[in-house]
């Protein structure tokens, strides 16, 4: 186990954060039972009342999430030092099971609460708050998400143990490795780049239906949920190693560090702001169908929509950028 | 955009003119803010620039050393061991060194005794480092002249001064000939106090250890590396204890500022009642009491910081330099580099602002809920 400012941070956040999810979640139990917007009574009201305390405490909680998950990833990577082999945030993840665990949740906790901040905005625009109990259900599905990345993340940090011998990205994402991570790093980076660009080719197609014509709202969102995947498959086996110039450097974390320009924090704040709007845009665009916020979804929908469609074309022409104005050549050799 | 924007200014300026009706209110709170950062970023910013210092020293130490041990106890090394291990392949040149501790009793302290592996002193000649020179009032020219181990006295011309970027080894540093210091402490030719090996590529040290543990048997192979990854653990391990030991006032300060918030005078009631009473939504007052917050923790947390950074950088740390300075006689003159670290300040500011924030959500809240009837009647 190591104590350090940074672990203390990050799990004593987590745990406020628990504790403040787990108070908004006893007040939208409370609000999912007796909720009847036709009456007038005392009970009523004082719901009413605490929809702005929950939706204050999940605002807080999923902004504190945000900085918690870069918090995250620059703990592990300065925590690289403590272990024998590891080179950057990679080789720190690989210390323990629960490392990838841990980052995978908090990135679902990232889109969950971000999906849950867009239909709460929304709700709050009809005086008769249509969507109170598919928001609080919503809520009620957050939580256990959350809790288990408490855990999660307490068991990586309590379970590792520096003397433990890591491979670095180095061995991790090159070719010759096994799992997932070097499955990603193996791919053809002419196919990745293919498929990267051929995905936001689709999303282009999906985004300009819904805008203009408000069809295809759910279509999108898939739509970017496979950009998304696949621009992450892009970012290791092909990306990178034009930011690296390196032909055999895949790790998607040093891409944060400064001497790389901080371009990973461009790459990856426009590609995950991107898909949050998406994966939006299809919870909010079915809420049409609900009468009293019919017309306020449908042009919240639209904006989002052409949001997300900037965010998307923001992380292609920086991608394209680092490709291109790379001083490595593969040409022969990938092309 | 534009309306979203000015609406948040309205509200920013609102907050501001309200704090400065009540100054009194918010300025204990901001006080024990403040001192809250300016305590863990002081801690955060010395033993980080410590930690800086640690590297810069080890970045020229050799990769290996090898210490020949005798009953777990350090021993002196024979020079037929280097024959052996400079063979090793991937060993670029390997080297015994001559080092030691002299107590000092007429200023009563220890200091470091050492061969420069090149240009040494000539013999009778020694050079001293600047905090040895200070306490015992030496300069170019003079004698030091302390007692051997045979109980003869040694006298030495100080022939230089020794300049290094980090005092924090140079302090107590004395540097002399081969053969003064063989006479010194009365050890036989042939004998050194370790060896150290330096390795061209990173990747055979490990390899290179092994080797030497199984050609070399008694001895125990050191790794750069394994140095500071543990200076690195003990720092930050240091660093959490304190932090372990400060979560009781940042709990009391969230407390505190948690009673602050709920406890709305009278007069603040009424004003948030006649806001309502007016057309201010309960969002409005949430949003304005929210900036009213924001604007402490900013202020708080850069003037915090800022004292901390003045402390750290240009005091020396002066709030705990007694308790460095307590076991130290030559105590090195520790001129810290300036340096700010983004994770640094993020973990910081989870350390303070977050908990604040937690702490006042409620009761925020509870002010914004407040019904105009109830308190203007």
């Amino acid at each position: 186990m190591l104590i350090s400012p940074a672990f203390l941070a990050l799990n004593g956040g987590a745990m406020l954060v628990s504790l403040l999810m787990l108070m908004a979640a006893g007040q939208a139990v409370q609000v999912l039972r007796h909720w009847d917007i036709k009456s007038g009574s005392e009970r009523q009201l004082a719901l009413e009342r605490r929809t702005y305390l929950i939706a204050t405490l999940v605002t807080w909680s999923v902004a504190a999430e945000l900085v918690a998950l870069l918090l995250f990833l620059h703990t592990a990577e300065s925590m690289s030092s403590q272990f024998v082999g590891a080179m950057c945030a990679t080789g720190v993840l690989n210390a323990h099971a629960l490392g990838w665990p841990v980052l995978g949740l908090k990135i679902a906790v990232f889109f969950a609460g971000a999906v849950w901040l867009l239909v709460n905005q929304l709700d709050n625009k009809s005086p008769v708050y249509p969507l109170v109990r598919l928001k609080y259900a919503l809520l009620l599905a957050l939580l256990p998400l959350v809790l288990v990345q408490a855990l999660a993340q307490l068991g990586f940090f309590l379970g590792l143990n520096p003397d433990l011998i890591t491979s670095c990205c180095g061995s991790l994402f090159t070719a010759e490795g096994e799992g997932v991570a070097a499955e990603v790093a193996g791919i053809d980076p002419m196919l990745s780049l293919a498929l990267m660009y051929g995905s936001g080719v689709a999303l282009l197609a999906a985004g300009m239906r819904y805008p203009w014509e408000g069809r295809c709202g759910i279509v999108y969102a898939l739509a970017g949920m496979l950009a998304f995947a696949l621009a992450l498959v892009a970012i290791v086996s092909a990306v990178a190693l034009y930011v690296y110039e390196h032909p055999h450097h895949h790790c998607p974390f040093c891409l944060l560090k400064a001497g790389r320009g901080f371009i990973g924090y461009w790459l990856y704040l426009s590609l995950f702001a991107g898909a949050a709007l998406a994966l939006g845009v299809g919870v909010i665009s079915p809420l049409r169908r609900v009468a009293s916020i019919s017309a306020v979804a449908d042009a919240q929908a639209r904006r989002l929509t052409t949001v997300s469609l900037g965010l998307f074309a923001l992380f292609y022409l920086i991608a394209t950028f680092a490709v291109v104005g790379s001083n490595l050549t593969m040409e022969g050799v990938w092309w | 955009m534009t309306a979203f924007v000015r609406r948040q200014r309205y509200l920013l300026e609102y907050s501001l003119s309200a704090m400065a009706r009540r100054p009194g209110k918010h300025l204990a709170l901001l006080l024990v803010y403040t001192l809250i950062v300016f305590l863990l970023a002081s801690v955060m910013l010395f033993t980080h620039s410590l930690q800086r210092e640690t590297r810069l020293v080890l970045a020229g130490s050799p990769e290996l050393i090898v210490q020949r041990l005798v009953a777990g106890r350090h021993e002196l090394i024979p020079a037929g061991h280097l024959e052996r291990i400079a063979g090793i392949r991937g060993v670029r040149a390997a080297k015994g060194r001559l080092w030691g501790y002299f107590y000092d009793p007429a200023v009563r302290a220890n200091y470091t005794l050492l061969v420069p592996p090149d240009d040494a002193p000539a013999a009778g000649e020694i050079q001293i480092g600047a905090a040895l020179a200070r306490i015992r009032g030496l300069a170019l020219g003079d004698y030091l002249s302390l007692r051997g181990a045979s109980g003869e006295p040694f006298a030495w011309r100080v022939a230089g001064l020794i300049e290094s970027d980090s005092e924090l080894v140079s302090a107590d540093l004395v540097l002399m000939g081969e053969a003064d210091f063989r006479r010194f402490f009365a050890i036989a030719p042939g004998l050194y106090t370790d060896l150290v090996l330096s390795v061209r590529n990173p990747r055979e040290v490990l390899t290179v250890a092994e080797k030497v543990s199984l050609a070399l048997p008694d001895s125990r192979p050191i790794l750069r590396e394994e140095i500071l990854r543990t200076y690195d653990a003990v720092f930050g391990w240091r660093q959490g204890v304190v932090f372990v030991l400060l979560v009781g006032a940042i709990l009391a300060f969230a407390i505190f500022a948690w009673d602050r918030a709920s406890g709305l005078s009278g007069e603040e009631r009424r004003e948030i009642g006649i806001l309502k009473a007016i057309g201010w939504e309960t969002a409005d007052v949430l949003r304005m009491k929210l900036w009213e917050g924001a604007v402490l923790s900013l202020t708080a947390f850069l003037l915090g910081y800022l004292l901390a950074y003045l402390h750290v950088f240009y005091a020396s740390a002066a709030l705990f330099e007694p308790v460095l300075k307590g076991w130290a006689v030559l105590y090195p003159a520790f001129n810290p580099v300036p340096f700010v670290d983004g994770l640094q300040v993020a973990t910081l500011f989870f350390f303070t602002v977050f908990p604040y924030t937690a702490a006042t959500l409620v009761p925020i809240w509870s002010a914004a809920i407040t019904d105009p009837d109830s308190v203007m009647r």
